[in-house]
């Protein structure tokens, strides 16, 4: 008996064995050391310890993850619509997609600036730009809703975005694209040399609302720029931005733009240039339009104006405002440490990495160490400007973040691999694979003066074998290693929203305390909110028909609508009356071309619908908010045009019915 | 036999399986900032004043007319999309004749701290029984609730 169970057992578990290593995917496998399930284990009940703020690239919004369980908590909306909760739907969130080319429902969201003071986190806002039609978006991380967007004018592909000053005064916009500005914008694209040009906006913050402004622009000779970060600590002032395209292609830059051994690294003195402005030296341009949208916390509705202004400076007409830098092959990644003395381009053609010093680069502008100048701007000489170089790191560096120890953490795309390394020796220390294809990773705190550590997450961009096949397009995906050790160890996979382009990790106790649980319906001041059922009202403005309404467990008031004709607009601005955390209404109608709400309590949503039929229509609420949700809806009536229904609405009113019927 | 043995063993399982009942709002206190300082039940022992952190209300007569004018506008925001001011259900019991049936501190903490009082106290439960939506906690102050209390005690007649 004994003998059996003990060789059955062992039947199975050759059986299992057999089967678990048949299971296994192809490709390089993932060694995950025991003890990994453990490390990103968050009990039910309890809580992640840092929120991941990660771009959702070709999805227009930003979603939030908690780390180390990788698990997804929310999607915000920001360049692009969101029915799920009607953002960019109702007539309250619309204005914030408004651009000078009218209402764009989608963008492509690339990058996180999360707003420091004192060179650190500090938890208030998260910044991002918009790749495509160029804007920055501003949430509140009180809320995780979307405040503010600022399109920015003269600007094409805002690729260079948004990075952030150590106390939040900039956020910088650099156009990926450069484009003829100005009068004429008719002319040969053959013609770039001569007539394109690339700018760089400098977004000031305001530090106690948020509001941004463009403060001036810097007009830049005609490349591309593709990331940036601000300096820190000694480099307080600089902007470092990686450019490429230096040989001004036009066409099939995959070839004519990777000829050049070197490209360059941009650096901007932005104390300089507020100087300048100072001394009014800015060019005024007025013949401008671009948008400037921010939602009204009081009254929960964006507005949009129209602006039509910037400051520009020429960098290559003043003096001491900008320096190249040269920098091996189309650099990418171009980060500076956490002391701020050492910059880390990552050209993603080149076999090496170079680290620049900042005291180097200082030196070599006061000694003049110069490598004659590019389009009128001096280029520094690069043996001048550089600390060293990391030898044979690995193929395709993209983009490099720090911990508090000396050590930086640099992705490879082309052999999918994170390389840590010391960065005053330049010493490779430990290497992992990525499944695959890495491109930007994060340290927490790794932008600032002073990384949380423990952790570097990768985003990759290709998942290829990684998770449960959906037909051609597959789940994008994030990986989640520990740097505690002095080895970096593969804790975790997990797929993410839209294409993880960058993301910032902030501990959650930075966050969790001031998170918003309410709207408090005393202090709602919406034009058409109803605060009380006594408020609840019907009134006809032309063919516009307004309905105030609430909405609380479980009915909607009023919810029986007559008198409404074809030809009518109707706008429903429900009011959720609930004060309570985690009681969202939501409202959809039949037929509604828009989307639905989601009204958070003591909000006010409006959705406009414009019935095409007579008949009585329903309405509901989308949102499971008791046991009598099911029970909460409603009714409208449509009549003809020419009809003489009255315009009546009640809840809770039963009439008999006419005698004879 | 066999069969009921491993028929039991497999209730035995389900049931050490079945997951752990939701903890109340009280035993996760973080959660618990909406609330004014929940009590808890065994610091208040007199049933008829419920729990939370009213223990004790001065009534004055006649009415103080401030309160009760701040506590009609709080029970239209708050209130009335659920309450009746004469004895009908609508989806919470009518107010008329509560200020009779209820002591003020019951009232008052009914108001302030529902999670608790629809958890723990017996009388708040049958309601819930009875109704079954839960009141809201609709974000009232102490004082607040203090207003609404005269405002009830207007409605019931009182001068």
């Amino acid at each position: 008996m004994k003998l059996n169970k003990i060789i059955s057992t062992a039947t199975a578990l050759g059986v299992a064995a057999v089967l678990f290593s048949s299971c296994k995917p192809q490709g390089p496998q993932a060694v995950t050391t025991s003890g990994a399930a453990e490390k990103v284990y968050v009990a039910p009940g309890k809580y992640d310890e840092f929120y991941n703020i990660v771009s959702g690239g070709f999805n227009g919004q930003m979603s939030i993850y908690g780390l180390p369980s990788g698990r997804l908590f929310r999607i915000i909306p920001v360049f692009s619509v969101f029915p799920e909760n009607g953002y960019g739907f109702s007539e309250e969130s619309k204005a914030m997609l408004n651009t000078s080319h009218g209402f764009i429902p989608w963008d492509d969201l690339h990058h996180i600036a999360l707003s420091q003071t004192n060179g650190e986190h500090d938890g208030r806002w998260a910044f991002c730009n918009a790749n495509n039609t160029p804007r920055v978006g501003r949430i509140d991380m009180k809320t995780f809703r979307t405040v503010e967007i600022l399109e920015l004018p003269n600007s094409a592909g805002n690729h260079s975005s948004p990075f952030i000053t150590e106390n939040s005064e900039y956020v910088v916009a650099g156009t990926r694209f450069s484009v003829p500005l100005g009068e004429n914008k008719d002319v040969p694209i053959s013609s770039y040399k001569k007539n394109f040009t690339g700018t760089i906006s400098l977004i000031s913050v305001d530090p106690k609302d948020g509001n941004m402004k463009i403060a001036f622009q810097l007009l830049t000779p005609g490349i591309d720029f593709d990331l940036a970060r601000a300096g820190k600590g000694p480099s307080h002032g600089w902007f470092f931005f990686s450019c490429y395209n230096t040989e001004q292609a036009h066409t099939l830059l995959e070839v004519n733009a990777s000829q050049r051994d070197k490209d360059f690294i941009l650096a901007v003195n932005w104390k300089k240039a507020e100087e300048y402005i100072k001394q009014g030296k800015g060019k005024k341009v007025s013949n401008l339009k671009y948008a400037h949208n921010s939602l009204d916390e009081k009254t929960g509705v964006a507005t949009s104006e129209m602006l039509n202004e910037v400051l520009q400076l020429d960098i290559a007409e003043l003096k001491d405002l900008a320096y190249f830098i040269p920098c091996p092959k189309s650099p990418h990644g171009c980060d500076t440490d956490p002391s701020g003395e050492y910059i880390v381009a990552s050209g993603k053609l080149a076999a090496t990495l170079p680290v620049f010093s900042f005291a180097k680069i200082q030196k070599a502008i006061a000694d003049k160490t110069f490598d004659g100048d590019y389009s009128g701007i001096p280029i520094i000489k690069y043996e001048a400007a550089l600390h060293g170089e990391v030898q044979k790191p690995g193929l395709g560096p993209l983009h490099t973040e720090f911990d508090g120890n000396g050590n930086a953490y640099t992705s490879f795309f082309v052999s999918s691999e994170i390389v840590k390394w010391e960065v005053k020796s330049l010493k490779v220390l430990d290497r992992v694979p990525t499944y695959y294809s890495i491109g930007h990773l994060s340290v927490p705190g790794g932008p600032t003066k002073k990384p949380y550590g423990k952790y570097v997450i990768a985003y990759n961009k290709i998942t290829k074998d990684r998770y449960l096949p959906t037909g051609p397009e597959l789940a994008q995906s994030a990986q989640l290693y520990s740097i505690d050790g002095d080895k970096m160890q593969l804790l975790l996979d997990f797929p993410t929203v839209g294409e993880p382009h960058y993301g910032e990790a902030i501990p959650a106790s930075m966050i969790m305390p001031n998170t918003q649980k309410i709207y408090k319906i005393e202090e709602n001041q919406h034009a058409y909110a109803a605060k009380g059922e006594k408020y609840t009202k019907v009134e006809r403005k032309g063919n516009q028909v307004h309905v105030y309404m609430t909405a609380i467990r479980s009915h909607l008031t009023p919810d029986n609508i007559e008198g409404v004709k074809l030809g009518d607009e109707v706008y429903f601005h429900v009011t959720n009356l609930e004060q309570d955390w985690d009681v969202p209404h939501g409202f959809a109608i039949k037929a509604a071309n828009t989307a639905e709400l989601l009204i958070m309590p003591g909000e006010t949503q409006t959705l406009k619908w414009k019935p095409q039929e007579v008949g009585v229509f329903p309405f509901y609420c989308t949102d499971f908010c008791s046991a009598l949700h099911q029970e909460m809806q409603g009714y409208i009536r449509v009549s003809g045009a020419s009809s003489n229904v009255p315009l009546t609405f009640s809840t809770g009113k039963v009439e008999a019915e006419p005698s004879g019927k | 036999m066999k069969k009921i043995a491993l028929f039991l063993g497999i209730a035995v399982m389900l049931f050490n399986c079945s997951p752990d009942k939701p903890k109340t709002q009280e035993e996760y206190p973080e959660n618990n900032e909406v609330q004014s300082e929940p009590v808890p039940a065994a610091n208040l022992m007199d049933p008829g004043k419920g729990i939370g952190s009213v223990k004790s209300v001065t009534l004055n007569t006649p009415l103080e007319q401030d309160r009760v004018k701040r506590g009609n506008a709080i029970y239209e925001m708050k209130c009335s999309a659920c309450h009746k001011l004469n004895t009908d259900r609508l989806v919470g019991p009518g107010w008329n004749g509560i200020t009779k049936r209820r002591r003020p501190e019951w009232i008052m903490n009914m108001v302030t701290n529902v999670d608790v009082m629809l958890d723990k106290d017996a009388e708040a439960q049958k309601l819930l029984e009875l109704c079954l939506t839960r009141m809201p906690n609709q974000n009232v102050s102490i004082g607040d609730a203090r207003d609404v209390l005269e405002f009830m005690r207007q409605n019931d007649g009182e001068k």
